[in-house]
């Protein structure tokens, strides 16, 4: 018998999902073959491939624009309250089948299963409910009396939430009477094929939603597509202005979710072990593969000491391991890539003199992992203080003043989000005030729902999903 | 915990404006981050091999409790009977740490668990309401001490915690744990009657301050009882006071907690905020009475592979 | 004999000062007709620059200030426009206008201020909103102003000024404005009542100039926040720039076909504002 804890590994079972050793391109309602090259998509947490997806070409994207085309004219169309109840079926199927998509979001994405199966589906089920209630309401929805949808929108979505980004994709632009073309990340196209059947078991018109999987080349395919009339995209600022560039000139409504380098910024008066959870959750969760992830700890020097030690203290408890393992706080990296990237740029922090500290943890040795990483003597001339690392790599940086710290808070090109832990309700207030980032967390990181608008300032891209702002991005 | 926090210690109980300060600087808690963080430490697996230890853990934490106005001698000797020997058809059952009865049946108990290593802890101070003279808690501190109790549960004055009068409540503290003799003492917050995380976190603190062997949650009379974020908050409390000053206090959750499976999430949540050094009885309580009899079906269960069924355990 | 007028230079207006062109070059502006009507100031780029440093510098004090007082501050120019409508209508009419055409474009344009200064203090009523997210979370969405607008004008020399600028500063912005090329005179006369109207310098900077020349410039300055191509008819300049706008990612708004004497338009505000949503736990 043992006589400490040990923590079982609890695998979730796979045995759930089925992945089928090829997947298609879903276009007008069927499964058909893309013309590319096709490639694979593999377990980052075994590198285990897990089946051959096809590669929309050109004329692929072409059809499936075509299809969502033709499919516009009925969907536009019909009622409000027909279009919602597809969506409410569609949200019901979902929580019928959510172990299902968790388990598979977390094989393709390796994220842990405790965030795919009580973060990521849940919210996934309860956005397409929230936009299913909105389809017949447009009139009320502040754009108008007569508000109408665009088109066709062709919505380009990363890899760091797939079903999810899907989900904020997707549900507004039906709601609203608009069909899509939307292409999933190359590295994590499996719960978009599976949500795909979903659109077929709830009998969606065919064209009303086509899922195009590739690569770079199949975005931009999509984004330049001239029948396109909305482009929606998630993923990093440097292609979210290639996009910008793409669509210049030209009708397309834009909206853009891009980086973020948001400070995390902790008062001497917080509700200390709190932050520090929050400190946790906003750099730890998912990776750090969160554009909103509180990537800058800034931290009132005369707590400085006490919040580091009790963030080491925590961050020693965290288990990196089998994303299928309920017991796991931080799954795989998803991609060899990323890893490099993530590398890199930690081995720059360390070059430039900051100070790094990972607790000690045994990784796997097979996959793509990364140890919980902080720097210390982290200053804004640092890389790792600018750059989005996506990873989880926390840089820590000390103010004095709430002047200084929103002074730092704004020192970026940034804008998507910021944190503030303090007690004092005025200063939260102000500082929610100052800070130029279109989410502000007060003693609380990292925290989504349907209804609240979620988006950047600067170069973290415009408009907003989620909540009555969302629809804005597909009316007229 | 800084030093800063340790020089001053000496000094913040030097009056009621010290101590106020001191106990109002402590971190604030927020409720709903401490909330999920509980909730988060609620939902880890452990081994099969880590659960049957764990088991056997908590039912040598359990101080087993009976108090009612309908206690009698003959209910005292069962309890006691059932904390030796918990499950009389396996020996291997290790026994409760404590039997927890009102100060007039300390000495039926006290005889009853004689020659075992069960504790006798008494209810004191005008349990569980507190509403009496310091006199009166005091003698009734003094009684049950001199009937041979090991441990002593007090409860704080929380009309005089909640008016803000904090010296006088350390002061009580200090007289009871005085009025113990050899006799551990715990302290009982009724964190029902507090209501918010901060008194909680305040009065854990006062009560380390004041000498307390234990800090305790409930009394049993009131809801909510111990829960598992308060529980949360006074066990971070008493590994930030080992930090600030070395010393270690032990946590008792009392009073809501009748499933195994709430149990193991306990000693979960002590093992990953406090750490190892806490999973033991000297460390950690539960106040139970109900809790026990599920900790022995488990274990049954985990012994023979099938469920077992309330009619095999018991009712004492 | 009659005496010799004094003719007015019309000069560019940055940070609440009325300067000459850095690079000393002015262009001839004549009316419908061909007739000279007076040398116009030729901004430069280093102008442009200029004013989008005062343009930043203003910023924070000019959103800082209450909702309210904005909207005062802006129903301000439209009273002193008022005042000074008879000049406004004599210059529209140099410029070729009828005097009804005159006095119907000043009247529309006083009426535009009047509308956008009472949306000050209402926007964030009606672009808000309390989101009930399902979890122990207090969450509001509220627009904020993005920052400096750089505006290209339409070629409508009061009313157009009017409608691109007031929507701009009523919601906190301020802005760098390209005037017409061709109707820029009435822009710096209107400048003259925003520096005796309380708009704090800095809030509005009025260029003249080539649109051609200097646009690229505000459409790539990495310190602007938003791109207004309401002015720009060209079309591959307008591409142009806003592919040069894509740099830092500026929120644009596309030269539409609406027209600018039809009924104000409320996108004009909310286009160039940021929603920030504030979430806060709520426990005891």
């Amino acid at each position: 018998m043992s006589t400490t804890f040990e923590y079982a590994p609890a695998p979730e079972s796979r045995a759930i999902v089925d992945i089928k050793p090829s997947y298609g391109l879903f276009i007008d309602g069927d499964f058909v073959d893309g013309h590319g090259e096709g490639f694979t998509t593999i377990n980052p947490a075994t590198e285990e491939v897990l089946a051959e997806i096809s590669e929309a070409t050109d004329a692929d994207v072409d059809l499936a624009v075509h299809a969502a085309r033709k499919a516009f004219r009925s969907w536009s169309r019909i009622s409000g309250a027909e279009r919602g109840k597809y969506l409410f079926r569609i949200a019901r199927i979902i929580a019928e089948r959510s172990r299902e998509l968790a388990v598979l979001e977390s094989i393709d994405n390796g994220k842990p299963i405790k965030e795919s199966r009580d973060v990521d589906v849940p919210t996934v089920a309860a956005h397409f409910f929230y936009y299913a209630g909105w389809a017949d309401k447009l009139e009320h929805a502040g754009f108008g009396p007569d508000p109408k949808p665009l088109g066709v929108a062709g919505q380009v979505i990363p890899w760091n939430f797939p079903l999810l980004m899907l989900a904020w994709k997707i549900a507004p632009a039906l709601a609203c009477g608009n069909t899509v073309v939307l292409k999933p990340a190359e590295t994590t196209p499996l719960t978009a094929l599976l949500f795909a059947e979903i659109c077929q078991q709830a009998d969606l018109p065919p064209g009303v939603v086509n899922i195009v999987t590739g690569a770079g080349g199949t975005g931009r395919a999509v984004v330049a597509h001239p029948d396109v009339d909305k482009v929606a995209f998630t993923g990093s600022t440097e292609v979210g202005k290639a996009i910008a560039r793409t669509v210049a000139g030209s009708h397309k409504k834009v909206t853009l979710e891009l980086g973020g380098k948001a400070a995390n910024i902790v008062f001497d008066d917080a509700p200390l072990d709190q932050a520090v959870e929050g400190i946790v959750n906003g750099i730890f969760f998912n990776q750090g593969h969160v554009c909103c992830a509180g990537s800058r700890l800034l931290v009132q020097e005369s707590v400085a000491d006490e919040v580091l030690a009790k963030l080491k203290t925590r961050m020693a408890t965290l288990r990196v391991g089998d994303p299928l393992d309920k017991n796991t706080d931080i799954g795989a990296i998803n991609s060899a890539e990323q890893l490099a990237k993530i590398r890199a740029l930690s081995d720059i922090g360390e070059a430039e003199g900051a100070g790094r500290w990972s607790p000690a943890c045994d990784l796997p040795d097979k996959g793509f992992w990364f140890a919980p990483t902080i720097f210390t003597g982290v200053s804004q001339a640092h890389r790792i203080a600018r750059e989005e690392i996506f990873g989880p790599v926390l840089s820590v940086l000390a103010f004095r003043t709430p002047s200084e710290a929103v002074e730092k808070a704004n020192n970026t090109p940034f804008g998507l989000s910021a944190g503030v832990w303090t007690e004092k309700g005025s200063r939260i207030l102000w500082m929610a005030s100052q800070l130029r980032a279109g989410v502000v967390w007060s003693n609380t990181f990292n925290r989504f729902d349907p209804t609240s608008p979620f988006g950047g300032y600067k170069e973290s891209g415009y408009g907003r999903e989620g909540g009555r702002h969302g629809l804005e991005g597909y009316l007229q | 915990m800084s030093t800063t926090t340790q020089s001053t210690l000496a000094d913040v109980t030097a009056s009621d404006a010290t101590l106020r300060r001191f106990l109002h600087g402590l971190p604030g808690v927020d409720q709903v981050g401490a909330d999920q963080r509980a909730a988060g430490l609620g939902s880890r697996s452990i081994k099969t091999s880590s659960k049957k230890w764990a088991l056997d853990l908590a039912i040598s934490m359990v101080d087993l409790t009976t108090l009612e106005g309908m206690d009698t001698p003959g209910k005292v000797r069962a309890l006691c009977s059932k904390a030796m020997r918990p499950d009389p058809a396996d020996p291997s059952c290790p026994h409760t740490a404590a039997v927890c009865v009102y100060g007039d049946m300390v000495g039926i108990a006290k005889s009853a668990v004689q020659g075992s290593p069960v504790h006798v802890a008494a209810v004191a101070t005008a349990f569980p309401s507190g509403r009496a003279s310091r006199t009166v808690r005091l003698e009734d501190t003094r009684e049950a001490s001199a009937a041979g109790a090991d441990e002593i549960d007090m409860v704080i004055d929380r009309g005089a915690f909640l008016a803000g009068r904090y010296l006088e409540v350390f002061d009580d503290i200090v007289a009871v744990r005085e009025a113990c003799g050899d006799a551990h003492l715990k302290v009982i917050f009724e964190t029902g009657e507090l209501q918010t995380y901060d008194n909680v976190r305040r009065a854990s603190w006062l009560a380390m301050l004041a000498g307390a062997h234990f800090i305790k949650t409930s009394t049993g009379k009131i809801q909510p009882a111990a829960t598992l974020p308060v529980t949360y908050l006074m066990v971070q409390a008493v590994r930030d006071f080992r930090e600030a000053t070395g010393q270690m206090v032990g946590v008792k959750p009392a009073g809501g907690i009748r499933s195994a499976k709430d149990a193991i999430k306990y000693l979960v949540m002590v093992n990953e905020v406090a750490g190892p050094d806490w999973l033991n009885p000297d460390w950690f309580r539960f106040g139970a009475s109900t809790l026990l009899n599920d900790l022995l079906m488990q274990r049954t269960k985990m012994a023979t592979g099938r469920y077992s069924g309330p009619d095999y355990f018991t009712l004492d | 004999m009659s005496r010799t007028d004094v003719r007015k230079t019309y000069k560019l207006y940055i940070g609440g000062a009325f300067p000459r062109s850095e690079s000393g070059r002015t262009y001839l502006v004549n009316d419908a007709s061909g007739r000279l009507l007076a040398n116009a100031a030729k901004a430069s780029r280093k102008d442009a620059r200029d004013a989008v440093v005062a343009a930043r510098k203003a910023f924070g004090g000019w959103s800082g200030r209450t909702a309210y007082n904005r909207g005062q501050v802006v129903y301000r120019v439209a009273e002193v426009l008022e005042s000074r409508r008879a000049q406004f209508e004599a210059e529209l009419a140099a410029g070729g206008s009828s005097g009804a055409e005159a006095r119907a474009e000043v009247d529309a344009a006083i009426d535009r201020l009047v509308w956008y200064a009472g949306w000050s203090d209402k926007i964030a009523q009606v672009d808000g909103s309390a989101n009930p997210v399902a979890g122990p979370y207090f969450n509001l969405s509220s627009p904020e102003p993005a920052g400096v607008v750089a505006v290209i004008a339409p070629a409508s020399a009061l009313l157009g000024l009017v409608s691109v600028v007031a929507p701009l500063i009523a919601a906190g912005n301020t802005c760098v404005v390209i005037a017409s090329e061709v109707v820029p005179l009435v822009a710096i006369t209107f400048a003259e009542v925003l520096a005796t109207s309380d708009v704090p310098g800095g809030v509005v900077n009025i260029l003249t100039g080539e649109v051609a020349e200097i646009a690229p410039w505000l459409a790539s300055h990495m310190d602007v926040n938003g791109l207004d191509l309401t002015g720009v008819t060209d079309a591959d300049l307008a591409r142009d720039l806003e592919v040069a706008a894509a740099d830092n990612l500026k929120l644009v708004r596309r030269a539409g076909v609406e027209n600018l004497d039809d009924s104000p338009a409320l996108d004009r505000m909310t286009r160039f504002m940021e929603i920030k949503t504030v979430w806060h736990p709520m426990g005891r």
